[in-house]
């Protein structure tokens, strides 16, 4: 059983302050889903998580099993099983699926160690089987060129081989049609169990028709305001975030 | 990403007291075995030097006037510093070693070589996979071939393939045909440098009809303090064979300047196909000022293949002479210029009949303070037609204190011939960056990934085993660049 602990976190780009003191904790076999209106700083919640260079941390901690991971380089966390579904992925010009993926295995292997060509073979190939992923795909250059599908299906197929301990998805279904969501969801559907932990990012409630979250979490200018299980964003989805802005004022 | 170094504010006699390197490992090649030089011309370059060097090989008088002729050429031309780097101005002459000889006669087997030299291989670490052409291998150490094998093979078809000197040798009417005729003596200050003091080299002769089915291979590497390597090849495919010829160069670090001048020539007959790949990894004080330019008569096909990393300087261009009809001209070539290199590279595809055919595709990556420029000529006379060529540049910039320059020269006359041109720049960003230290690479891993993938659609036109070195080079040069 693993743990994914955010606690009284606040992060800035720039002077400007945008998650401001936001806890939650994930473990092992949960799915949170984070919902909130654009701005809100569901986006930099995920990207400050996984160590990106332009978000810095002004307060609070983040934990895997107990461990900070703040002074850690955004690879020592990728490493560490964090994992980061983007929401616009990057194109590698020249690199093919198949070889990004076989050197960032290598990479999670020690010094002098060499990755066994075959057995990664053997396991990209039933990954792609279990995604129903086409053999073809893999040898086209990281998301150059690929449609928006393309796109999300090459990140569920990293976060399959990969097989992080939490898989953060950052707006995973922003400009899907529903055969692209239904990839997503399919996918995580495939992987979730036990062993992993998923951050839902999503405005729409449509993707949780997909994937049933086990918590609904409304973040409201930096925090989280409100905290449920699945019926929440039934309620959102009817009543819109109005509602959630009104209560907060009563309150 | 690394900060600015101090190069920048460096002085330029300040960057020839030091070595320029900064921020690099480059301790793989930071050895140096002890030679006993049982000739050795000395310092400094004079009439006497020459002489010296023609008289140890035992050469023809015609030999000598020849080197004679050229060193007075070399004396009298300026430094080409118009238009190229003032850095050239660095080099003393004076303290350069013009020649070197272990005083042995090429090694005809593997066994025969010396344990020094085959320690030094080991070092260099060339993969199983390349130590099997071994065999075949002309490998210049220092000034001399210290093995040079022939492959039963490859002589029963015919084929020579000897270290110049020998060739001069043995074969002084076939050398004498084409010797210096692709590039005569004067073509520039470094080619006539080259043609009065040097030794070492290939000479290959392929007969008519022979397609050579294994790559020919040389390693060439710089073991002595101060030592310039002035090798010489030339290579003859008579009508309608192909050769495939290779070398790779790797040196050890010394903390001063040294030059490296060589000059290559490659005639391909009617019908003939030559293709010349270099993977070349220069210590970061090497000056590697090199003439190379074939020709090639009708329906013949010369393709250089060129890879240029380490160095302080390289400048290298080169070019195809498409002599006859229907002739085809190709100029593959990468550059990486690391903090405190230059890589001055491009080519030179010179039409001279009509439906003959050029492409150059050059690609650059600039790492801190290294700066890359292309230089090219394409020439198309009015009076040919149905003449076609091709150029393409991309450079790729890793931060953004690098520098790149493009100086396409493309002449073409008339309106019977056609050329296209394209050229980028590109940055690697940081979002790219980060999305693969996100997969768990570091970022000397992400660089080196991003830089594979820049080069990919070329490297994958090379032998596999050059390709594996390749990368192996570029991860070595990413992983020491990033802070």
């Amino acid at each position: 059983m693993s743990s994914l602990e955010i606690k009284n976190l606040h992060v800035a780009i720039g002077d400007k302050e945008i998650v401001k003191g936001l806890s939650l904790t994930i473990r092992s076999g949960e799915i949170h889903a984070i919902m909130g209106p654009n701005g809100t700083g569901k986006s930099t919640l995920s990207k400050a998580i996984a160590g990106h260079p332009d978000y810095a941390i002004t307060g609070g901690d983040v934990l895997v099993d107990g461990v900070s991971i703040l002074e850690q380089e955004a690879d020592e966390r990728a490493r560490a099983g964090v994992f980061l579904a983007f929401q616009y992925p990057s194109e590698i010009p020249g690199v093919s699926i198949a070889n990004f993926l076989r050197a960032a295995q290598q990479a999670r292997l020690g010094e002098g160690e060499e990755l066994d060509a075959t057995a990664y073979y053997k396991r990209l190939y039933s990954k792609m089987d279990l995604l129903k992923i086409d053999r073809k795909f893999t040898s086209r250059s990281v998301n150059e060129g690929f449609s928006g599908g393309e796109k999300k299906r090459c990140e569920i197929l990293q976060m399959a081989m990969l097989e992080p301990k939490f898989a953060l998805m950052d707006e995973t279904d922003s400009g899907l049609d529903i055969d692209a969501l239904r990839i997503v969801a399919d996918g995580v559907n495939t992987m979730r169990g036990p062993n992993l932990g998923v951050l839902l990012i999503t405005h729409y409630q449509r993707l949780l028709d997909y994937i049933v979250p086990d918590f609904v979490h409304v973040m409201w200018d930096g925090r989280i305001v409100k905290s449920g299980d699945k019926s929440l964003a039934l309620e959102l989805e009817a009543k819109g975030y109005d509602w959630v802005k009104k209560e907060l004022v009563t309150a | 990403m690394k900060p600015p170094t101090e190069i920048e504010t460096m002085s330029a006699a300040d960057t020839a007291a030091e070595n320029p390197v900064v921020g690099i490992d480059q301790t793989a090649g930071d050895f140096s075995y002890k030679v006993d030089y049982a000739f050795d011309a000395g310092t400094g370059l004079s009439e006497d030097t020459v002489r010296y060097i023609s008289s140890v090989k035992k050469e023809a008088s015609w030999l000598l006037e020849f080197r004679l002729n050229a060193l007075k050429k070399f004396l009298a031309m300026p430094l080409p510093t118009h238009w190229a780097t003032k850095d050239l101005e660095n080099i003393d002459f004076s303290k350069i070693r013009y020649y070197l000889s272990q005083g042995q006669k090429p090694k005809r087997t593997w066994d025969e070589v010396p344990d020094d030299i085959k320690k030094t291989f080991e070092r260099l670490g060339i993969p199983e996979q390349e130590r099997k052409f071994l065999a075949g291998v002309e490998a210049q150490f220092d000034s001399e071939a210290a093995y040079s094998n022939i492959k039963d093979l490859v002589s029963k078809q015919g084929v020579i393939f000897v270290n110049s000197t020998e060739g001069l040798r043995e074969h002084p009417e076939l050398f004498k045909k084409f010797f210096g005729k692709v590039i005569p003596t004067g073509d520039n200050k470094f080619s006539a440098l080259n043609s009065a003091v040097f030794s070492g080299g290939s000479f290959i002769y392929v007969p008519k009809g022979v397609k050579v089915a294994q790559p020919l291979q040389a390693y060439f590497r710089i073991n002595a303090e101060n030592f310039g390597q002035f090798e010489r090849t030339l290579i003859i495919a008579d009508e309608g064979s192909e050769v495939v010829y290779m070398e790779g160069c790797t040196a050890p670090k010394f903390s001063t300047s040294t030059l490296h001048s060589a000059v290559v020539e490659l005639v391909a007959l009617k019908g003939a196909k030559i293709q010349y790949i270099t993977v070349q990894n220069w210590a970061n004080n090497v000056f590697n000022l090199v003439t190379k330019r074939g020709v090639a008569h009708e329906d013949a096909e010369i393709k250089w293949i060129d890879c240029n990393i380490g160095s302080r300087l390289t400048m290298k261009y080169p070019g195809v002479v498409l002599k006859g009809e229907r002739a085809r001209g190709e100029v593959l070539s990468i550059a990486l210029a690391n903090d405190g290199q230059h890589q001055d590279t491009g080519a030179k595809m010179i039409h001279a009949a009509n439906n003959t055919t050029s492409n150059i595709i050059a690609k650059s990556i600039s790492v801190g303070q290294g700066r890359s420029t292309y230089r090219g000529v394409v020439h198309i006379p009015k009076h040919l037609k149905g003449c076609k060529n091709n150029t393409e540049c991309d450079a790729l910039l890793i931060n953004s204190n690098s520098r790149t320059d493009t100086y396409p020269a493309i002449t073409v006359r008339g309106d019977r011939n056609a050329t296209q041109h394209e050229a980028s720049v590109s940055k690697v960003n940081e979002e790219m960056i980060f999305y693969m230290q996100q997969r768990g690479l570091t970022e000397g891993q992400a660089m080196s990934l991003a830089v594979n993938g820049f080069i990919n659609d070329l490297a994958r036109q090379f032998p596999m085993e050059y390709s594996v070195e390749l990368k192996r080079l570029i991860d070595l040069e990413m992983e020491g660049s990033v802070g």
